[in-house]
């Protein structure tokens, strides 16, 4: 065989490994998916958005768990965002070449990837305990726990793409530094910005773990933040365990809405960042 | 500049018979540092008012850095900084009492590389104006059109003052800034190798333009380019590892240099 031939061969050997290990990994995300959709679209019903949790053997819908989800989710996003595009901001304008500010950004990654049932924990020593009871407020508080990392590292590397020039001509101009950065870099940075809390929104809609140990659940509706809220992640977790017919499919069909809801976000934040790559 | 060279050129040369005008901003020993490094060394220069003068030397010679020193820009980055003394109209602008925002005012400055800010063209204009004067939104209007006719560039974007900046050519937006740098009506103008990324066409209107500008500003051109130094510029400074090598009108300094390597340089026997 001519050298030739067989650096052929060996070319041909790793693109299949390459692909087979491709296919792989697409073969569960597909089946996963498969699932989700087999089961939760036919579980799909009107009902789920205008009826409560019902009891075992009764009708009923997800209403007060979305609506749980959506004011928990909103209110950690309310706490989360100001602080993290704050912090992101000190990091990548005030501290960007300091050991305090390569500290922070360290720290800030642990926090990014710490197990959601820490924080989950965590917030039930801080909060839940010292009530006496789950609230829908450690729920948020756990959830912000897990935006505000993901919002000040998106912060601070958007800030820093944004050329220097671009904050040189500001000044240049005689501008003081915060009004270039709330004025100027901002507006440069703001796609990729509402990008990360996007995906930050889209990271706390399956969590499970943090609301467990918080908001834990509620069958009812309710408007009381100091009192246990429904939330989607703990309903589908607790009815897919039932030994309920019903229960399962409404499960599944919660399950299938999250994963709708997670691909737009997606889409959402790739439009942005594309539009963003456009202007440039 | 001594006097007899200053006298020579006045008996050479027509546009020059008018005495040699006063001093804009002069240095006196200045040196600059990033960090350990010493990237320009004891610079004595002096840029006469309402006249541009042009620095050129090889790539790292240090000139755009002696240029940053004059608005100060360096101070953004805080392991720069300038030693000696630079003085506009008599007053050091490197001691601490100098407000560092209102030199910007008076200093104003063109990038390389055009910077346009994410917004309209208009806002572009009317952004730095709108942090130092309360203006109606006529006047306002009025200040936007004149600055952008300075810039000559009115007549090509008067129809969408409202669309983004962004969405202009290279050569447009370069003129854009120096809209936005004379909007505030500076007195010195700081261009740092203001063409290196345009093309011959839109070079061109920026060399026309900076000798429009000349009238009421002093300029200060950096540029990589000795034909672009000889068209523009009245006086030249050569620089050569952080040094001022020579300094005189661009007549002189094209035609007959003094020192060894400011001719082998614009001869172009290196560089």
């Amino acid at each position: 065989m001519s050298s030739w031939t067989r650096r052929q061969l060996k070319d041909y050997v790793a693109k299949a490994l390459a692909i087979a290990a491709t296919l792989f990994g697409l073969f569960w995300l597909a089946w996963i998916l498969w699932t989700t959709v087999s089961n939760g679209l036919p579980a799909l019903k009107w009902e789920l958005f205008t009826q409560m949790t019902p009891p075992p053997g009764q009708d009923g819908g997800l209403l007060n768990a979305f609506a749980g989800s959506i004011i928990m989710s909103g209110l950690a996003v309310l706490i989360a965002t100001p602080i993290g595009i704050a912090a992101g901001t000190y990091l990548a304008e005030y501290a960007r070449h300091t050991k305090l500010g390569a500290t922070i950004r360290f720290v800030n990654d642990i926090l990014l990837s710490a197990p959601s049932i820490v924080i989950g924990l965590f917030v039930y020593e801080l909060m839940v305990r010292q009530m006496g009871h789950f609230s829908a407020l450690a729920g948020a508080v756990a959830l912000s726990f897990i935006v505000l990392p993901v919002v000040v590292r998106t912060t601070d590397e958007m800030l820093q793409l944004v050329p220097s020039t671009m904050r040189e001509a500001a000044l240049a101009l005689g501008i003081p530094q915060w009004k270039v950065i709330r004025q100027v870099l901002y507006r440069a940075a703001l796609s990729g910005i509402i990008t990360g809390v996007l995906l930050a929104i889209a990271r706390i809609s399956g969590e499970t773990a943090p609301l467990l140990f918080t908001a834990l659940n509620n069958q009812y509706w309710t408007n009381d933040l100091t009192q246990p809220m429904a939330n989607v992640p703990v309903v589908i977790f607790q009815y897919a365990l039932s030994p309920y017919e019903f229960w399962h499919s409404l499960a599944w069909a919660g399950a299938f809405v999250v994963t709708i809801l997670v691909l737009v976000l997606g889409l959402i934040s790739r439009g942005l960042l594309l539009s963003r790559k456009s202007h440039d | 500049m001594t006097e007899t060279t200053s006298a020579r050129v006045s008996a050479l040369r027509p546009a020059f018979q008018q005495p040699t005008p006063p001093a804009k901003i002069e240095t006196r020993n200045l040196n600059f540092f990033y960090g350990n490094s010493h990237a320009v060394k004891g610079v004595n220069l002096t840029l006469r008012e309402k006249r541009v003068t042009a620095l050129i030397g090889p790539s790292g010679c240090g000139k755009s850095t002696l240029l940053r020193i004059f608005n100060r820009i360096y101070a953004v980055y805080p392991k720069q900084r300038a030693e000696g003394e630079v003085l506009l109209d008599g007053k050091n602008i490197l001691s601490k009492d100098y407000s560092i925002n209102r030199l910007r005012t008076k200093v104003g400055m063109v990038f390389q590389k055009p910077v346009p800010f994410p917004m309209s063209i208009y806002d572009n204009v009317a952004y730095a104006i709108r942090h130092y004067e309360n203006l109606s939104r006529a006047d306002m209007d009025q200040r936007v059109e004149e600055a952008l006719r300075a810039g000559a560039i009115w007549d090509e974007v008067k129809d969408k003052l409202k669309q983004s900046a962004l969405g202009l050519s290279g050569g447009q937006q370069q003129r854009l800034c120096i809209a936005r740098a004379v909007a505030l009506k500076p007195e010195v103008l700081l261009l740092d190798e203001p063409t290196s990324a345009l093309d011959p066409l839109s070079t061109a209107k920026i060399e026309q333009l900076v000798d429009e500008l000349k009238s009421r500003y002093t300029l200060l051109i950096v540029t990589h380019n000795m034909q672009q130094a000889a068209r523009v510029s009245d006086f030249t400074g050569f620089m050569f590892l952080g040094e001022l090598i020579e300094y005189g009108t661009t007549d002189d300094l094209f035609t007959k240099p003094t020192k060894k390597q400011t001719e082998d340089y614009v001869t172009g026997r290196f560089g």
